[in-house]
């Protein structure tokens, strides 16, 4: 069960948006590059995410460049899942690659700063700050299987290639 | 029950009668990475304890998108590269060679293949009947180690573009005016499959730009059949003889058919941010623009140079607009100055770039001033893209964008053709 704060975003947050182009020389340098994630949507973001919170979005999040920093610098932030309405593919794949979970339900309901409880095994959320209950989308099996051993690289140490059938 | 281009390349690559939806492990034919995903691939490559590249051959490094480097952490970033290549016999592309997409179509791609990108826009390649997608550092990682990949066959959009371009409007008018009807996530995951006798008049440059922007409606891969137009661009690139005809089955299933009629099309611009975002050019008229930018892996090759320097031929910039072209590659820009357009361009008071990504990308070369515009030829105009936030990015046609550059605001093209 994980529980936490709503950081909610709008529709199309591109990977521009989560991991910008001018810090492109800080990709070796992740802490310093998770320092600017999402600042130029919401520049208080990294000052104020809390580990355990959530980042809540509309549609489409993630779209535009294949950057998986992307996802790591949101992972690093301490973000326990993305919740969103949809996803752009590359970011998805990247997400789940590196552990993140990606969360696809209905986020209307949810505002800024509503506390949220996940369970991810019963594929629910609870909004504890306006008492509504919503239902995850599946995810399909082969990335469940990713993400349960923590990411790809994890699972390819384990398994030594890809052993889904 | 007929296939699809995407069936049709994936059941032949794994071996297995593939439908959209099932899930195969693919060969990977072509691996890349750029010098922006390439050192955190890098590091999940040793971090999975694989460490060697399963085909040394058909993996390729491309240093393109801080070319020359503009910081310290960047040109050690690439001495990684560098050193990876030299340790590893995997092929490398440094600084100066151009963009890596372009450099997949003149030197590496071909029918058929499957091919991996540390790169969005690696979708270009399908102009070629390649299934090219990007995906992120870890996933080509591991595609390097093991030359496969895991892949959910897509589901496929056919689009059927039928009609004669009019003259002054061009294959980026037909990406944009797509998109926006599509949206920005209107094809996510799927297989965008063109045809249609538009597409089948269409060079080789228009497809790569079409090619190019599948991934901007959300799309898996963008993918045309081959014809004589591929065999003849193939050979002219020495490999006539990995040629093979691809199309199709007439009974093949979609998900959707799209129609578009070419000759309907005007000139079309992306507002800012959204790529989405279209208006005709001759609604932006009068749209002051501080800075034109013409290059890119959507616009940067030989017939979108010989389009602005036509437009440019005798004339000068606006003094109050910069203008910068950046040739997509070597070869290109090798080319371009045998035809003349470099000395046109210059002469009309462009800034030549070497072939890189820079301005693209927002790294270096061309960064905005607050509140300044750009008319840039590239496929993304998202708030910051170009490195500022506080800028605006107009996406056109490198017709739009050389016409532009003479009246210093948006003008539709046609005006001065």
């Amino acid at each position: 069960m994980l529980r936490g704060k709503a950081f909610k975003f709008g529709d199309n947050i591109s990977t521009d948006h989560i991991c910008p182009g001018r810090y492109f020389h800080l990709r070796s340098n992740l802490p310093e590059l998770a320092k600017h994630t999402l600042e130029d949507v919401e520049p208080s973001f990294c000052t104020m995410v809390k580990p355990g919170d959530f980042v809540v979005a509309g549609l489409n999040f993630g779209l535009g460049s294949s950057r998986e920093h992307a996802a790591i610098v949101i992972k690093m932030a301490g973000v326990a899942a993305v919740l969103a309405k949809s996803a752009a593919r590359i970011f998805y794949r990247n997400a789940i690659n590196i552990g993140l979970p990606v969360l696809i339900c209905d986020t209307e309901k949810i505002n800024d700063s509503d506390t949220l409880e996940v369970d991810l095994a019963g594929s629910t959320v609870k909004n504890l700050t306006n008492g509504t209950e919503l239902t995850l989308g599946r995810f399909p099996d082969v990335m469940l299987r990713i993400l349960e051993e923590g990411g790809l690289i994890p699972y390819i140490k384990r398994h030594g290639g890809f052993e889904f059938k | 029950m007929g296939k699809t281009l995407a069936e049709k390349i994936l059941s032949e690559n794994s071996g297995s009668d593939a439908h959209a939806g099932d899930i195969i492990i693919a060969r990977v034919d072509l691996a890349f990475l750029q010098d922006g995903t390439g050192p955190l691939a890098l590091r999940q490559l040793e971090e999975s304890g694989l460490g060697q590249a399963a085909n040394p051959d058909r993996v390729v490094l491309f240093l393109d998108h801080a070319a020359p480097c503009p910081s310290r952490e960047l040109a050690n970033d690439h001495i990684t590269l560098r050193q990876f290549a030299r340790k590893s016999g995997v092929q490398i592309c440094d600084v100066g060679e151009g963009v890596c997409h372009q450099l997949v179509l003149e030197y590496y791609a071909n029918p058929g293949e499957v091919i991996l990108g540390a790169d969005s826009h690696t979708v270009t390649a399908g102009a070629l009947g390649a299934f090219a997608t990007g995906m992120g550092s870890t996933d080509v990682a591991i595609a390097i180690a093991l030359g496969k990949t895991w892949l959910r066959v897509p589901e496929s959009f056919k689009v059927e573009v039928s009609g004669r371009f009019a003259k002054g409007v061009y294959a980026k008018d037909l990406a944009l005016h797509l998109i926006g009807s599509l949206g920005a996530d209107g094809a996510t995951y799927k297989s965008l499959e063109f045809s249609g006798e538009a597409i089948a008049n269409m060079s080789m440059a228009g497809r790569f730009t079409l090619a190019n922007m599948a991934v901007e409606a959300g799309a898996k891969t963008g993918l045309f059949p081959t014809d004589g137009t591929t065999q003849a661009y193939l050979e002219s690139r020495g490999r006539g003889a990995l040629f093979h005809a691809l199309c199709p089955d007439p009974d093949a299933v979609y998900e959707q058919v799209i129609t578009i009629d070419a000759s309907s099309l005007e000139p079309t611009v992306s507002r800012p941010h959204a790529v989405d975002n279209i208006a005709l050019a001759r609604e932006l008229a009068g749209t002051k623009v501080d800075q034109v930018f013409i290059g890119t892996c959507t616009n940067g090759r030989l017939d979108d140079l010989a389009v602005a320097a036509a437009i440019l031929n005798g004339k000068r910039r606006y003094p109050k607009t910069r203008l910068l072209v950046a040739p997509a590659s070597l070869d290109v820009l090798k080319e371009a100055i045998s035809a003349g357009y470099i000395q046109t361009f210059l002469e009309a008071g462009a800034v030549l770039l070497p072939p890189s990504c820079g301005p693209c990308v927002g790294v270096h070369q061309g960064v905005l001033g607050d509140g300044e515009a750009c008319l840039s030829t590239a496929n993304r105009n998202f708030r910051g893209r170009m490195g500022n936030p506080e800028a605006h990015i107009y996406l056109g046609s490198p017709a739009t964008a050389a016409a532009s550059a003479i009246a210093g605001e948006i003008v539709d093209p046609r005006e001065l053709m």
